[in-house]
């Protein structure tokens, strides 16, 4: 009953909450927050298996970047989206739970074995190369180069590749401020537009707004609404008074 | 403490990982059960690494993590992207190759 | 030179067929002259093959490779031998002097050029069946001349009866050709090789009962063409042709070309079984003596001489039958000329009466029509046997052999010529003699009235007179009076040699004047019966309902073919449709199914091809754990 053991219970017990909880949320908000929850616990576990390192770098690049990166883009393509959680694939449930038992089975049958304890420990390791983190650094720069500048190589390429993905393209140069300017007050309409709707009996998209004269004002209507037939009648100020 | 429980873990949460990509339609929340799917892989690796005495299982951690990153960026590019011209991340969507 | 034979005549046809209505003027002249100069080589080559010797005669001429796939080759080779010439002499001299004959007869006919056009065709033809040197290309000449038959048959285009009659040759005559692609098939897959030295030298070797179905399959192509029992009946409907074709087509060339057959395929016969002979000779008498029986009580003019044809081919094959090669080519030869004169001079009688067939309408024509008259009475006189005309030496010849072979048969032999004789005496003196009779039943006949019948231009006498000359001579050939008077069998002997039966130890050579008594007895029999009959009146005719519909074969035939047959053939289509059909539509189907059942797994949607995959790995992963691979 050592440290080692409570933490692992613990942790171990919350990361696979956070997993199962992340599987059953409705919303996707909460799902990335139980991820990132369970991604903690992983990292606690890490620092519980002599690998401060791999724990750090764990919640800084995982729980930290990739996490907030998903939240980012969950925000941009729609908080609200929720799935429902009825299934529409028939069989689907069923050959995703057989799948899980059936692995679930296999692997703990086979890998429940493989290790011997008692765990060596790395302090040995650590000591070769003078502390956990120069041991690290001896075999990323050192046995590992290649596998490194590959993967450096990687991250730029997909730097590049999110960047060209997410690019929006303009079709027009952007215009400055001084061209802005210019357009507003030499063009036939300094004020800033009404508003639909503004003084009518509703505010629906489609209704004109009513000038001061009790007049229409059809540009107050988005462009596609300014064609005949398509206006509502709006209620004059008379009208709405009584 | 017998080390093969974190092997269990690890097997544990790579099938939660599974069910995940299986059952959920909307394609950001089955990514990040493959984001689970490697975390379970890492501590595997991590757990074994420890247990043996080595520090390669670390480094290959390590590198797992990169990639991982490194995919997720473009992968959820490509989500965005799909978003935009679909207005919808449901991957139930793309189910026109059919009999 | 060998290929000139052939190309003269085809020349001719295709220039009068493409040319149309240009050549009508001078069409006809070409024709004779084509046939005429294919005659004249022909002649030239003969006295070639004369001075040479024995070894040297049989010539080649292999022109180009005409087939050549593996091991199927076939040449479009030319041999000449002592037999083909024998036959090119026959067909372009015979043929010739009709085509002279006809420029007469079908001096009234508007179609004239077609008509020399398909004749020029037909010669063609049969010099290529003749002159080939592999079975194959015989086979093209012997379908050429069928088609050539059918287009002569049926050349009065607007009588259905004639266009019937065609189809009919063409149809018959197929069922037979069965049997000649049978035998080629067979000769290809025992020996690889289909030419005539290729199968006879093979022939020895290989086994008998392959060899005696070859046999039996050419027989059945030769009884096609040469209207043997059961295959007869086209013969009789094929007299709806103009007369010159009945003389050269059904008389003297086509239909001999079963017995050349039947002689190049000598070798064949020799190697095979004892019976493969024995049913030739059996068939060929049994349609001689049946062919006579139904001759008796025919009234048309030409019927009599085609069921007389059909007699004296049955004479034929009974002589092969008996291995008598000699003298079934002797008897062929002969046949050539008193057949064609007697059709010719039946033309003659019809060209006068006015297109006249019925012989119960004739009579007394011997005044007004002399010349024929005395021409048709040789040709009475050979083919009754009464010597010293040339029908008598090759009928007793072929009689010769019968009796060593078979003595039944000899009776059967006996019997036919004695009705031989009967039935021709009977249509002499019905046509020639006795009262005249055309002008009773004037007023049915047509528009005719009271006509007096006229002897025909010289164009069309000339040949009669040369065809009676050679049916007196003709018996030169082969004299039985002793070995050095026997030139026919001396020029053949190189290819008959060993296929013919020896029977120079027997009763019957020994007693060989014995036998030639009995024929000449045996004609003078018939001969009287038919005068007492028809001349004197002295007994009635008897001329039963069953000969006159020619034992109701064709009748049965339509019966059995309607009824039996055609249930047969519905069967067989049903067969075909729903079994044949079924097998191929139900695999098609079957597969179709499956896909349609296993295409359903395509889904569409990612999550459930990752299920499966999910699945998959799940287990590929187990076998490799648990068999201590991984």
């Amino acid at each position: 009953m050592n440290g080692e053991s409570v933490v692992f219970w613990v942790s171990g017990t919350f990361a696979v909450a956070g997993a199962l909880g992340m599987v059953v949320s409705k919303k996707a908000v909460h799902s990335a927050l139980w991820v990132a929850f369970a991604m903690i616990n992983i990292a606690v576990l890490y620092f519980t298996l002599e690998a401060p390192f791999l724990g750090t770098t764990q919640i800084i690049v995982y729980t930290g970047a990739v996490m907030m990166l998903f939240l980012f883009v969950l925000m941009i393509v729609g908080v609200d989206s929720s799935d429902s959680l009825l299934e529409t694939i028939k069989g689907q449930r069923l050959l995703a739970a057989l799948f899980a038992l059936t692995f679930g089975g296999v692997v703990v049958a086979s890998i429940a074995s493989t290790l011997a304890s008692p765990s060596a420990g790395l302090a040995i390791a650590n000591a070769g190369y003078g502390g956990h983190l120069q041991a690290i650094a001896f075999l990323v720069f050192g046995q590992y180069l290649f596998a490194f500048e590959v993967l450096s190589a990687l991250l730029i390429t997909a730097a590049l590749g999110a960047m060209v993905l997410a690019h929006n393209e303009r079709w027009a140069p952007r215009k400055t401020q001084d061209q802005l300017q210019r357009e507003r007050t030499m063009g036939n309409h300094v004020t800033p537009l009404p508003a639909p709707g503004v003084m009518a009996r509703n505010n629906s998209v489609d209704t004109p707004a009513l000038l001061p004269d009790g007049s229409t004002s059809i540009e107050s209507l988005p462009n596609a609404f300014r064609g005949e037939g398509k206006v509502a009648k709006p209620n004059s100020i008379e009208e709405a008074g009584k | 403490m017998n080390p093969n429980n974190y092997l269990i873990l690890a097997a544990i949460l790579f099938t939660i990982g599974v069910y995940g990509v299986l059952v959920r339609r909307n394609a950001i929340i089955v990514f990040m059960s493959v984001e689970l799917m490697l975390n379970a892989a890492n501590l595997a690796f991590v757990a074994a690494a420890r247990n043996t005495g080595t520090l390669d299982g670390l480094v290959v951690a390590f590198f797992v993590m990169v990639v991982a990153a490194a995919e997720v960026v473009v992968g959820l590019a490509i989500i965005v992207t799909i978003f935009r011209t679909r207005r919808s991340a449901s991957i139930d969507e793309a189910s026109l190759m059919k009999y | 030179m060998i290929a000139a034979l052939i190309g003269l005549p085809l020349l001719g046809a295709t220039v009068l067929l493409l040319g149309g209505r240009r050549t009508n003027a001078w069409g006809h002249f070409l024709a004779v002259a084509m046939s005429a100069a294919s005659f004249v080589l022909g002649a030239f080559l003969f006295i070639q093959m004369v001075g040479k010797s024995e070894e040297e005669r049989e010539v080649g001429q292999h022109l180009f490779d005409w087939i050549s796939v593996g091991a199927f080759q076939i040449p479009f080779g030319l041999h000449l031998d002592q037999l083909s010439i024998v036959f090119v002499l026959l067909i372009t001299g015979v043929g010739t002097l009709i085509h002279i004959y006809s420029i007469g007869y079908m001096e009234h006919d508007p179609n004239r050029r077609r008509f020399f056009a398909y004749l020029n065709l037909f010669v063609a033809a049969m010099l290529l069946l003749v002159l080939a040197d592999n079975y194959f290309l015989l086979y093209v000449g012997w379908e050429g001349v069928g088609l050539a038959s059918y287009l002569l048959i049926s050349f009065y285009q607007q009588k259905p009866s004639a266009a019937t009659a065609g189809k009919k040759a063409f149809i018959v005559n197929r069922v037979g050709d069965v049997g000649l692609s049978l035998a080629i098939m067979l000769m290809f897959v025992t020996f690889g090789t289909v030419t005539f030295e290729g199968v006879d030298a093979a022939v020895a070797s290989g086994s008998s009962s392959t060899v005696t179905w070859i046999g039996l399959a050419l027989l059945l192509a030769a009884c096609g063409k040469s209207a043997q029992f059961p295959l007869q009946s086209w013969l009789l409907d094929a007299m709806e042709g103009p007369t010159p074709v009945s003389a050269l087509i059904h008389a003297a060339t086509m239909v001999t070309s079963g017995v050349f057959l039947m002689t190049r395929m000598s070798p064949v016969l020799h190697a095979s079984y004892e019976f493969a002979p024995t049913i030739i000779a059996v068939v060929g008498a049994a349609t001689a003596l049946y062919a006579a029986t139904v001759a008796v009580a025919q009234n048309d003019i030409k019927k009599v001489l085609a069921y007389s044809t059909v007699s004296q081919l049955g004479y034929m094959f009974l002589a092969i039958g008996s291995g008598a090669y000699v003298a079934a080519i002797f008897h062929m030869i002969t046949h050539a000329f008193f057949k064609a004169l007697l059709f010719l001079g039946s033309g003659s009688v019809i060209h006068g009466m006015h297109h006249e067939q019925d012989m119960r309408r004739m009579g007394a024509l011997r005044k007004l029509m002399p010349v024929t008259a005395i021409t048709f009475i040789i040709g009475w006189l050979a083919i009754a046997g009464v010597p010293p005309f040339a029908g008598f030496w090759s009928k007793d010849e072929i009689l010769l052999y019968v009796y060593a072979n078979n003595r039944f048969l000899y009776v059967v032999g006996l019997v036919t010529a004695l009705l031989t004789a009967y039935y021709m005496t009977r249509q002499v003196i019905m046509v020639f003699y006795g009262k005249a009779k055309w002008n009773d039943h004037a007023s049915d006949h047509g528009a005719h009235g009271d006509f007096t019948p006229h002897e025909s231009p010289k164009i069309m006498l000339f040949p009669l007179v040369v065809l009676a000359f050679l049916s007196v001579v003709g018996g030169a050939m082969q004299l039985p009076f002793t070995k050095k008077l026997h030139f026919l069998e001396h020029w053949l002997a190189p290819i008959t040699e060993e296929s013919e039966a020896h029977i120079g130890e027997t009763w019957a050579y020994h007693n060989k004047y014995i036998l030639l008594g009995v024929a000449v007895v045996v004609a003078t029999v018939g001969i009287l019966a038919a005068f007492a009959v028809y001349a004197k009146g002295k007994f009635k005719a008897i001329e039963p309902k069953v000969l006159e519909q020619a034992w109701y074969y064709d009748a049965g035939a339509s019966k059995l073919v309607g009824g039996p047959g055609a249930a047969l053939f519905n069967g067989i289509a049903w067969v075909d449709a729903h079994i044949v059909d079924g097998a191929v539509n139900g695999t098609a189907t079957l597969v179709r199914n499956i896909g349609g059942t296993v295409r359903k797994a395509q889904t569409g949607f990612v999550r459930s091809y990752a299920a499966l995959m999910a699945i998959g790995f799940v287990a590929v992963l187990a076998w490799f754990i648990y068999r201590g691979v991984a």
